[in-house]
C-alpha cells in the first residue's frame, strides 16, 4: 500500500471533522442496496455506485449506506430499501443507476416517495 | 454474472452473512502460466460436511426465502467453462475458502472487471469487516488491507463516502501501477 500516504488520510481526517462538527449527529436517512446473489446479477454494483457517486455530489454525511442479502424477491431486483429516520421504511424494485439517482434526490434529499418505483411499504 | 469480479462480491457478501470478521481476496495473474487464479478465505461460521457436499447444486440453499442457490454454482460454471477448476474447503465454525482457476487466455473465461466497484461496495456495506485484497501480475503485487486504512482513519468510518472515493482511485491506480490486464 505504498501509495497510501498518511497524509493523504490526514486531508481526508480534517475534512471529515470539519464537516461533522456542522451538523447535528443525527443521519438523515438509512439506504440499503440488496446484494444478493440475484442483486448482484442484475446490476446492484452499478446501483451502489450511482448512489455513492450522489452522495459525493450532494456533499452530504448523514446518509447511512448498508448491504443485504437477498429478500426473496429475485424477480424484482436491483432493490434498494429507504428509511428516512422516523418513517416507515419504502422498498424500490427493478432500480438502476438512473432510478437509483433520482430516489436520492427526490426521497432521501427532498422527502418525496417515489411511489412509481416502489413495491412496498414495510 | 457478466465478471470475475461479480462473483467476488456475491461470495464475499455470503462471507459477511455466515458473521466473518476477515476476509481474504487472493487474484494472481500468470500469463507464463496462462492461468488466472482466484481465492477467497474467510473466518465466519463455515458450513457442515453435508452442506459442503451440496453447495454447488443450483437446487440447494440454506435460505429460506427462495428455493435456489446460484451464487457457487455460477462461480463453478464460469471456471470449468474456462477450462478451469472450482474448489471449495470448509469447517463448520473455522470458515470457508473458496478457489477458483480459469485459463487466461481461454475465449470463454470472463473478464476480472471493475475490482475497484466490488471493492467500495464491500467497504461501503460493510464497516466493520476487514478485507485483505491481494493482486499479483506476473510477480508484481498490489495490497490492499482496510486495516491499514482504519489505523490511520481513527475515528472516521471508513465508509464515509470521501473515504470510499480515496480509497477507489487508490485500488485504481494501484492496479494500474502493476499493469493487471484480466
Amino acid at each position: 500500500m505504498a501509495k497510501l500516504t498518511i497524509a493523504d488520510l490526514k486531508k481526508i481526517k480534517d475534512k471529515v471533522h470539519s464537516e461533522t462538527s456542522l451538523r447535528a449527529g443525527e443521519h438523515r436517512a438509512k439506504v440499503t442496496v440488496h446484494m444478493g446473489t440475484c442483486g448482484v446479477a442484475t446490476g446492484a454494483r452499478a446501483v451502489m455506485d450511482s448512489l455513492m457517486g450522489a452522495i459525493s455530489e450532494a456533499n452530504v454525511s448523514d446518509v447511512i449506506v448498508t448491504t443485504s442479502g437477498c429478500a426473496g424477491l429475485c424477480s424484482q431486483e436491483p432493490m434498494v430499501t429507504v428509511e428516512l429516520t422516523g418513517q416507515s421504511p419504502i422498498v424500490y424494485g427493478n432500480i438502476d443507476a438512473n432510478k437509483m439517482r433520482q430516489i436520492f434526490m427526490r426521497h432521501v434529499m427532498q422527502g418525496e416517495v417515489q411511489t412509481p418505483f416502489a413495491i412496498a411499504k414495510v | 454474472m457478466l465478471e470475475i469480479s461479480l462473483h467476488i462480491l456475491d461470495i464475499v457478501e455470503n462471507s459477511t452473512r455466515a458473521g466473518a470478521k476477515t476476509v481474504s481476496i487472493d487474484i494472481i495473474e500468470d500469463t507464463e502460466r496462462d492461468v488466472l487464479s482466484l481465492e477467497i478465505r474467510d473466518d465466519g461460521s463455515g458450513m457442515s460436511e453435508d452442506v459442503l457436499r451440496r453447495v454447488i447444486d443450483p437446487f440447494f440453499t440454506t435460505k429460506t426465502v427462495r428455493s435456489v442457490g446460484l451464487g457457487l454454482p455460477m462461480l463453478a460454471q464460469a471456471a470449468e467453462r474456462a477450462d478451469g477448476r472450482f474448489i471449495i474447503e470448509s469447517k463448520g465454525g473455522e470458515g470457508t475458502r473458496v478457489a477458483a482457476d480459469f485459463k487466461l487466455s481461454h475465449i470463454d473465461r470472463q473478464p476480472l472487471g471493475d475490482i475497484s466497484a466490488t471493492l467500495v461496495t464491500l467497504v461501503a456495506g460493510n464497516k466493520d469487516i476487514d478485507i485483505i485484497y491481494r493482486h499479483e501480475h506476473n510477480g508484481q503485487t498490489y495490497i490492499f488491507d482496510t486495516r491499514e486504512i482504519k489505523k490511520e482513519l481513527e475515528d472516521i468510518p471508513i465508509n464515509h463516502v470521501t473515504v470510499l472515493n480515496f480509497i477507489r482511485s487508490h485500488i485504481t491506480e494501484g492496479l494500474k501501477e502493476i499493469g493487471a490486464e484480466a
